[in-house]
């Protein structure tokens, strides 16, 4: 599947790693939360990146104290109706101060995509194809916004008020 | 909470595949040629459990002209299908009083 | 009234080209029904029995003349030339067709009106008071809080997909006309001791297959935290609301569950984090809503003119006045109730003609403004007293005038089975049945107050936990049965109804409640004892006893 990034189509250079799969030499891997953790002190010495995909029920604080060994941060979508990550991925951003790539994962779709973008995502991993083609229509589909968050977007309560500026 | 999509299959009698048109949402029967008609009498009639399975699972394989599909019981009375319970007569006579107007 | 300004008008015009574009993927196949259906709801859409359902929100239940005559017009147009309020401040198209919608929604959108988060599990059409900014009992307006929150939670990006839909309700007033005990989150707005304006905030109530009245959780926010406040409960309940099981995940079940306290220490430490983030209502913002409600320019009027006196000398508008007329804030003026519940017809529903009919008096006397509540009636909030004849003759004209709000036959039901794909029995002509077995208003005056509720399932759209008399189908052996619940009530006092008895079949129902109501007449220590008061006072048990002999 193509990789989208800031609304441009990527190649996507972590490799996803079973939990029982040797790790690839000095290649960005993408691993499970439980592998993680049980490896997260030997990962520490790792020469290539590590990124995480961390589920939807598990509480984002605990991801706190391995930030800084992260260079990727992926949110699982199990099914688009299923909006937990939406939660986890404003917190990473706006309360954990994440600022690395923020991945959403899973079923996701265009109808959905703004609405990662507006929560923090910032990568994109489309499940259907044609749906990677339609990443501007889709991020397009609004230029206004009511409330604000974190994207950066101004929001209409702001602009009401001539402050157009974007969020901190 | 009724809604039959949600039940588990009984079939007692004769039963037929209904669904909902995609395009305006008017009721919809399956008929033998696995096409769809928005007359009952042209129903695909079956009076057995399996048979009822596979009319279903043609029905839902795609869901491009009609949503839905479920079976639902009907009557049969001199050639004719007819609704089979009271759900049913609503969906294929409208609602049982007078409508404003 | 609110106006709309350009932002939210691109904003609609964004949203609409957004779904006829959705709908167009769908129709082409591109997305599937499971991947449409949430789309479409979020929208208002519904697939009902015999076809698409539009849901349209009225926001706090507050309507133009304009928007009114616009929905005539999409009914006439699109539909079969009539529409239905709901118990949420919202109207039901019940047969218009998916190729249509795009443009039924575009000139809807004309003139700023929506189906926006009428359905999906969002944060849903907040509803308040339908007497809001008119009533003398109120310390605010709460439909500035509303539109606040309506701004707020329209496509949240973050709560579009929570574990089920999120329903908010604000009362201003001592009297809660709005419900708030049996909403996800109510909101009761208040001054404190410094005469600061602020909410007292309720988690966790709702009817549906486990009714619950809401628990209080903070006895008094500061107004201008509101958003961060309820930031901070949705983002709880996003993250730890069940979604094992659909009957398991309103916030209710979660609050239920870990229990109020914990619930609110968890929402507390949220806030927290937030509370003086970009939510924070400023002066600023907080005026700049307010200054977009446009009041009434009221005129210096006295209360009791001659025109109102002379009038009252007829009995059928003495009466009508007495059942249907209530004090206005503003000396000289009126709040009137117009009933949706003509006897023997579908409670809650208004042709084409009847809303034109509407919109022309909102527009020659009551300053363009309609209000539509939860009893599914609606309201002309602004009404000169002087102008109160001339308005009765009018909605008597159009069968708009029957004086028996709150009264016996001024029954709340949801469509039910009629309609309603989800339904196990009927609830209209449920309704219609019993109506006419009190259609002599004499009698149905002489027993007073008295609200009956229906809903057609579980899912209790008719809110019949809370009906003084509530009605519930159920199905039993493929055959339409009904359980009744006494001195069920939503307001300030809110209470779930107890059981009576075993259901009952659909014949029984209305001699049953004729029985119901008869043991009360007899039972009540006077005619000031209205029938919750009485069912409160003695139990369900006498009305068992005399229900279940007769029958
Ligand atoms: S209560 Fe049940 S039958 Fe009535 S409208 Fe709601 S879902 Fe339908």
């Amino acid at each position: 599947m193509p990789l989208i990034e800031n609304g441009h189509p990527v190649e996507d250079r972590f490799i996803r790693v079973g939990d029982d799969e040797a790790l690839p030499d000095g290649a960005a891997v993408l691993i499970g939360v439980d592998r993680f953790l049980k490896e997260a002190e030997a990962l520490r010495g790792r020469q290539a990146p590590v990124g995480i995909i961390w589920p939807n029920n598990r509480p984002i604080g605990e991801i706190e104290p391995f930030l800084g060994q992260l260079s990727l941060i992926a949110l699982v979508f199990p099914s688009f109706r299923d909006g937990r990550a939406y939660s986890q991925a404003r917190l990473l951003r706006e309360r954990l101060g994440w600022k690395g790539p923020l991945r959403a994962i899973g079923n996701v779709l265009r109808d959905q995509f703004l609405l990662m973008a507006r929560s923090g995502f910032d990568q994109i991993e489309p499940a259907k194809e044609a749906d990677a083609a339609a990443v501007d229509e889709a991020m397009e589909t609004y230029t206004v916004f009511y409330q604000p968050t974190a994207d950066g977007r101004p929001s209409l309560l702001r602009q009401r008020l001539g402050r157009v500026a974007a969020q901190e | 909470m009724a809604a039959p999509q949600q039940q588990k299959l009984k079939v007692h009698g004769p039963v037929a595949v209904t669904a909902n048109r995609l395009t305006d949402g008017v009721v919809v029967w399956r008929t033998p040629d696995h096409g769809w008609s928005v007359d009952l009498n042209d129903a695909a009639v079956v009076t057995t459990a399996p048979e009822a399975i596979a009319l279903l699972a043609a029905a839902q394989q795609s869901d491009i002209e009609a949503v839905g599909a479920y079976v639902a019981p009907v009557l049969l009375d001199d050639g004719h299908v007819l609704p089979g319970n009271l759900r049913e007569r609503i969906r294929v006579a409208g609602p049982t009083f007078e409508l404003p107007r | 009234m609110y106006v709309y300004d350009e932002f939210d008008r691109a904003f609609l015009a964004e949203r609409t080209a957004e779904f006829r574009d959705q709908v167009g993927r769908r129709l082409s196949g591109a997305l599937s029904e499971d991947e449409f259906k949430p789309l479409r709801l979020m929208n208002g859409v519904y697939l009902q029995l015999h076809a698409y359902m539009l849901r349209i929100a009225i926001p706090y239940g507050t309507l133009s003349a304009t928007q009114l005559r616009r929905m005539a017009h999409v009914a006439r147009r699109y539909d079969r030339g009539y529409g239905h309020f709901t118990t949420r401040q919202n109207i039901q198209f019940n047969w218009i067709s998916l190729q249509d919608l795009p443009d039924a929604m575009a000139s809807l959108a004309e003139v700023g009106v929506h189906g926006i988060q009428t359905s999906g599990n969002c944060i849903r059409n907040v509803t308040t008071d339908q007497w809001a900014g008119a009533t003398p009992e109120e310390c605010d307006d709460p439909r500035i809080w509303a539109e606040i929150l309506r701004q707020y939670s329209t496509l949240h990006p973050e709560f579009t997909y929570l574990p089920r839909k999120f329903k908010i309700a604000i009362t201003a007033a001592d009297k809660d006309r709005a419900a708030v005990k049996v909403h996800d989150v109510g909101l009761r707005l208040h001054r404190n001791e410094a005469g600061e304006l602020g909410f007292e905030v309720l988690v966790g109530g709702g009817l549906g297959r486990t009714p619950f009245v809401g628990k209080s959780i903070r006895k008094f926010l500061p107004a201008r935290h509101l958003l961060s406040y309820i930031e901070a409960i949705m983002r709880v309940y996003n993250q730890f609301g069940r979604r094992d099981n659909i009957y398991k995940a309103r916030i209710k079940i979660l609050v239920h569950e870990i229990g109020a306290e914990t619930f609110a220490a968890a929402v507390e430490k949220e806030w927290e984090a937030i509370r003086d983030g970009a939510l924070h209502l400023s002066d600023e913002i907080i005026a700049d809503i307010r200054a977009r409600f446009l009041y009434p320019a009221y005129e210096t009027l006295a209360d009791q003119p001659a025109e109102l006196t002379e009038a009252l000398k007829d009995p059928a508008f003495a009466t009508w006045h007495r059942n249907s007329v209530t004090t206005h804030k503003q000396p000289g003026y009126a709040i009137v109730t117009v009933s949706l519940k003509p006897v023997g017809a579908p409670p809650g529903d208004a042709t084409a003609d009847q809303m034109e009919v509407v919109a022309d008096l909102a527009e020659r006397y009551g300053f363009n403004e309609i209000r539509v509540g939860h009893e599914q009636n609606l309201c002309l909030p602004n009404i000169a007293q002087k102008d109160l004849p001339a308005l009765w003759r009018a909605l008597e004209a159009a069968g708009l005038a029957t004086p028996n709000v709150n009264l016996v036959n001024d029954i709340i039901a949801c469509p039910g089975l009629d309609y309603c794909a989800l339904a196990n029995a009927r609830a209209i002509p449920v309704a219609q049945e019993i109506a006419k077995r009190f259609a002599d208003l004499e009698k149905a005056r002489g027993v007073g107050r008295l609200h009956i509720n229906i809903s057609g399932c579980i899912n209790a759209c008719g809110h019949h936990h809370v009906g003084h008399i509530g009605i519930l189908g159920v199905e039993k052996n493929g055959q339409e049965f009904y359980q009744i619940t006494l001195g069920g009530r939503a307001d300030e006092h809110a209470q779930l109804g107890t059981l009576l008895g075993p259901a009952v079949s659909y014949e029984q129902v209305p001699g049953l409640i004729e029985d119901v109501v008869d043991t009360y007449m007899e039972l009540r220590s006077g005619p000031q004892e209205l029938f919750v008061d009485t069912v409160a006072r003695l139990g369900i048990e006498p009305f068992k006893e005399r229900v279940y002999a007769a029958h």
